[in-house]
């Protein structure tokens, strides 16, 4: 397996994106479009998409960057640092992925379309409060040449701007996956005021009629499929997540160094360094788990379950620590709307329930070691 | 084989290497074994195992294999890094044993190497090579432990020599050891991290005595050392006189390292899922499943953490004060995943003998030995995170 320290390639990416993003979309930004009411920064996603990371993940074929999982998550790191919205991990990651399993020409445009920053997507596959590719009710009846799609899916990232959905459907004969616009007949997107100021709905399905065409690969194979687009996600998202509980713990050694009470900076008092110190530790174990999980991801994705579910549950777990004990060290200012802490709470929450939360990953590495 | 050069092809070394294992490491040798009873840990009171154990370390010793690092000068085979790993892959492959293990090469060496004198790694380092010589530390007194700059054993100025009086404790394996490498007082007047000498004392002097300390796991791997009017000739002082701290401390990472790599952190004994598989508890409590899903997923994190600093030593980058953070979190974790192994084997784990008890116990000085936790975090606090005071 590649080394598992940052290649000078991953170096010069991850410099570049941190230039980038700490100017063009920092966590004022953030604020400022929730202060807004936007939930979407389409002319940010063209810079990206103009710095090849909407193709981050679309073969070369497909006129992508096709730098590959690791260095996805450089970006996506960067990303939960400054808690940039975008359309990254549902477009870039999660629908790339999946899309780049086949190579006809109409799925190659689509890729295209990914990489120039053309089309976004959103992956609508949970239908209850907790994450599971399993328990799909959304039923795909075939009538004609065509399927008639009727359910609800939930939390669905994204949701209310992406320009095409994929869906995980019930069909009689398995699970299926379908590629389709947003904007079809009989669809409605519930917009859900999310506590982390980001777009997502719940999607309702009323008699969608889609074309044959619409179906990825055959039926059945719909949850065959989605495995690697999934993994891909969850990794990203750990990587995310790493960066925000970075971050978080950054303002908060900052604040132990220069807030002074009892006449001294608080950081010389050792019941805080100690918890400095212990999250430190966490988020260097964090941080290994995601430099794995990337390798992986890039030399054998078909082995990847193992690595991925320990990334996502150890960044699951370090992120809502460190956005934590960083309200609790700021003491009442970390409180406070006008701080930027609880912009990553929010986020932090919301990426730990996303692509399975801390127990559902748990799980998985429990039984892939024998429990 | 011939000579080992850096610009030798790698393919040719991993042939020579193969071969030479194959001719030379005693099929005894190739079990596999790591733990406490299968090490070699040298030394004149020694007793081998077994012939093959012995046959092992000397042609090891032959070859410089006990210490491939180390300059041929000393002992060693004088390999680079990546010879070195080759060596290491193959014993892996065929399941050798280590041939020897000890302190002198765990620690005294590399910092003899750094701050001895060219005469001192000449006398001293050859015997830690070939196993003649076992080697001890004598750190903590009763009144520095975690306060370690505060020792108080004396070593008065005598001209040409150190009159020695005072006492170490947790000496480890001191009844064991033929030398023993001291943190001595050598000036009561200069603020405490100055006025340490880094002294080398033969065990056999008049004047030192030994007591193993029994421990809640019923073993005795720590003893007290005493010192009473111990002559010590001034040439086994390592580095300069009264700087010894920096020699110490430099040894400390490397004793670090050595705890969070070795069996103490990983090694104990089965997984937690077989445990788990196998007990009757383990199979229907929730919550000590969910402890135990927690500790595996830390446990594998804590593996590729390992991986990770292994592979920025290779590229040059040391572990370095991160060397805390192992040592913090591997003996933290080791003592929770014992305490899981413990709680599925319920009743049957109470008793002694062939049951995880002693090992349970063991692991409780893991987070005090070589620094506490609370050290360790100390470290962190001010080395990396260069928080206040």
């Amino acid at each position: 397996m590649a080394k598992l320290i940052q290649t000078e390639e991953e170096t010069l990416l991850s410099e570049a994106a941190h230039g980038f993003l700490s100017k063009s979309a920092p966590v004022s930004r953030l604020r400022e479009m929730r202060d807004a009411g936007k939930r979407n920064d389409p002319e940010l996603w063209q810079e990206m998409a103009a710095a090849g990371w909407a193709g981050v993940l679309v073969p070369e074929t497909a006129e992508g960057s096709d730098m590959g999982h690791a260095a996805a998550h450089v970006l996506a790191r960067e990303l939960g640092r400054n808690l940039t919205v975008s359309p990254f991990l549902s477009t870039a990651v999660m629908a790339a992925t999946l899309l780049r399993q086949f190579s006809d020409e109409a799925t190659i445009a689509k890729l295209k379309q990914i990489a120039e920053g053309a089309i976004t997507y959103a992956m609508a596959i949970d239908e209850n409060a907790k994450f599971s590719q399993e328990r799909v009710e959304l039923t795909a009846e075939k009538r004609g040449n065509g399927y008639i799609l009727n359910g609800k899916k939930r939390f669905v990232v994204d949701g209310c701007e992406a320009d095409r959905i994929l869906v995980l459907a019930n069909s009689n004969e398995g699970l299926c996956l379908f590629d389709l616009t947003n904007k079809s007949k009989g669809m409605t997107q519930e917009t859900l005021a999310m506590i982390d100021s980001r777009d997502a709905a719940d999607l309702i399905f009323d008699d969608v009629e889609v074309s044959g065409e619409s179906l990825l690969g055959e039926v059945g194979a719909g949850y065959e499929l989605l495995k690697p687009a999934l993994e891909a996600g969850q990794a990203a998202l750990a990587a995310e997540t790493t960066g925000l509980a970075e971050a978080a713990f950054a303002l908060t050694t900052d604040y132990l160094k220069e807030r002074k009470q009892f006449g001294i900076t608080i950081g010389s008092f050792q019941a805080l360094q100690h918890r400095a110190a212990h999250l430190w530790c966490e988020i260097e174990l964090t941080h290994s788990a995601v430099l794995n999980a990337g390798r992986i991801l890039d030399e054998s994705p078909e082995q990847a379950t193992l690595a991925v579910s320990v990334a996502k549950a150890r960044a699951t777990d370090t992120a809502q620590k460190s956005v934590q004990e960083g309200v609790q060290m700021h003491g009442g200012i970390g409180m406070t709307d006008a701080f930027d802490m609880g912009f990553y709470m929010k986020r932090a929450r919301v990426a730990a329930e996303w692509l399975g939360d801390y127990g559902y990953h748990a799980g998985q590495v429990a039984q892939l070691r024998g429990f | 084989m011939g000579e080992v050069d850096a610009g030798q092809d790698h393919a040719e070394f991993r042939r020579d290497v193969r071969e030479w294992l194959e001719e030379n490491c005693p099929p005894e040798m190739r079990d596999g074994a790591a733990g406490e009873d299968s090490i070699c840990w040298g030394g004149s009171s020694w007793t081998f195992t077994c012939t093959a154990q012995k046959d092992w370390l000397e042609r090891c010793v032959e070859r410089g294999f006990t210490v491939p690092t180390w300059p041929k000068a000393y002992g060693g085979a004088g390999l680079n890094r990546d010879e070195d790993k080759i060596l290491k892959q193959e014993m892996q492959a065929i399941g050798a044993r280590s041939p020897l293990d000890s302190f002198g090469i765990w620690m005294l060496g590399p910092a003899l190497l750094k701050f001895g004198s060219e005469e001192q790694k000449l006398h001293f380092l050859p015997p830690i090579a070939r196993g003649e010589i076992r080697w001890c530390q004598g750190y903590s007194e009763p009144g520095a432990g975690s306060d370690l700059a505060g020792v108080q054993t004396h070593a008065a100025d005598q001209g040409d020599t150190w009159l020695v009086n005072g006492q170490k404790i947790w000496t480890s394996y001191a009844d064991r050891a033929d030398w023993i490498f001291a943190l001595l007082r050598t000036d009561r007047e200069a603020k405490k991290h100055l006025g340490i000498s880094f002294v080398l004392m033969d065990m056999r002097s008049p004047g030192i005595t030994t007591r193993p300390i029994q421990l809640i796991s019923g073993a005795s791997p720590f003893c007290e050392t005493f010192f009473e009017n111990v002559e010590v000739p001034k040439t086994q002082v390592v580095g300069t006189i009264n700087r010894g701290w920096d020699v110490a401390k430099y040894l400390l990472t490397h004793e670090r390292e050595m705890i969070s790599n070795g069996g103490n952190v990983m090694g104990s004994g089965r997984a937690l899922g077989a445990v788990l598989s196998d007990s009757d508890t383990g199979q229907s409590d929730p919550v000590l499943r969910g402890d135990a899903m927690r500790a595996e997923v830390d446990s594998l994190a804590l593996e590729m953490t390992l991986e990770r600093y292994k592979d920025q030593a290779e590229g040059g980058q040391g572990v370095g004060d991160a060397s805390a953070m192992l040592k913090y979190m591997g003996t933290e974790l080791n003592k929770q995943r014992l305490e899981l192994v413990m709680a599925a084997d319920g009743a049957d784990a109470l008793t002694w003998g062939e049951t995880p008890a002693s090992s349970w116990l063991r692991t409780k000085a893991n987070s005090i030995e070589g620094g506490t936790s609370e050290v360790m975090l100390s470290i962190i606090s001010r080395r990396i995170l260069n928080l206040p005071g």
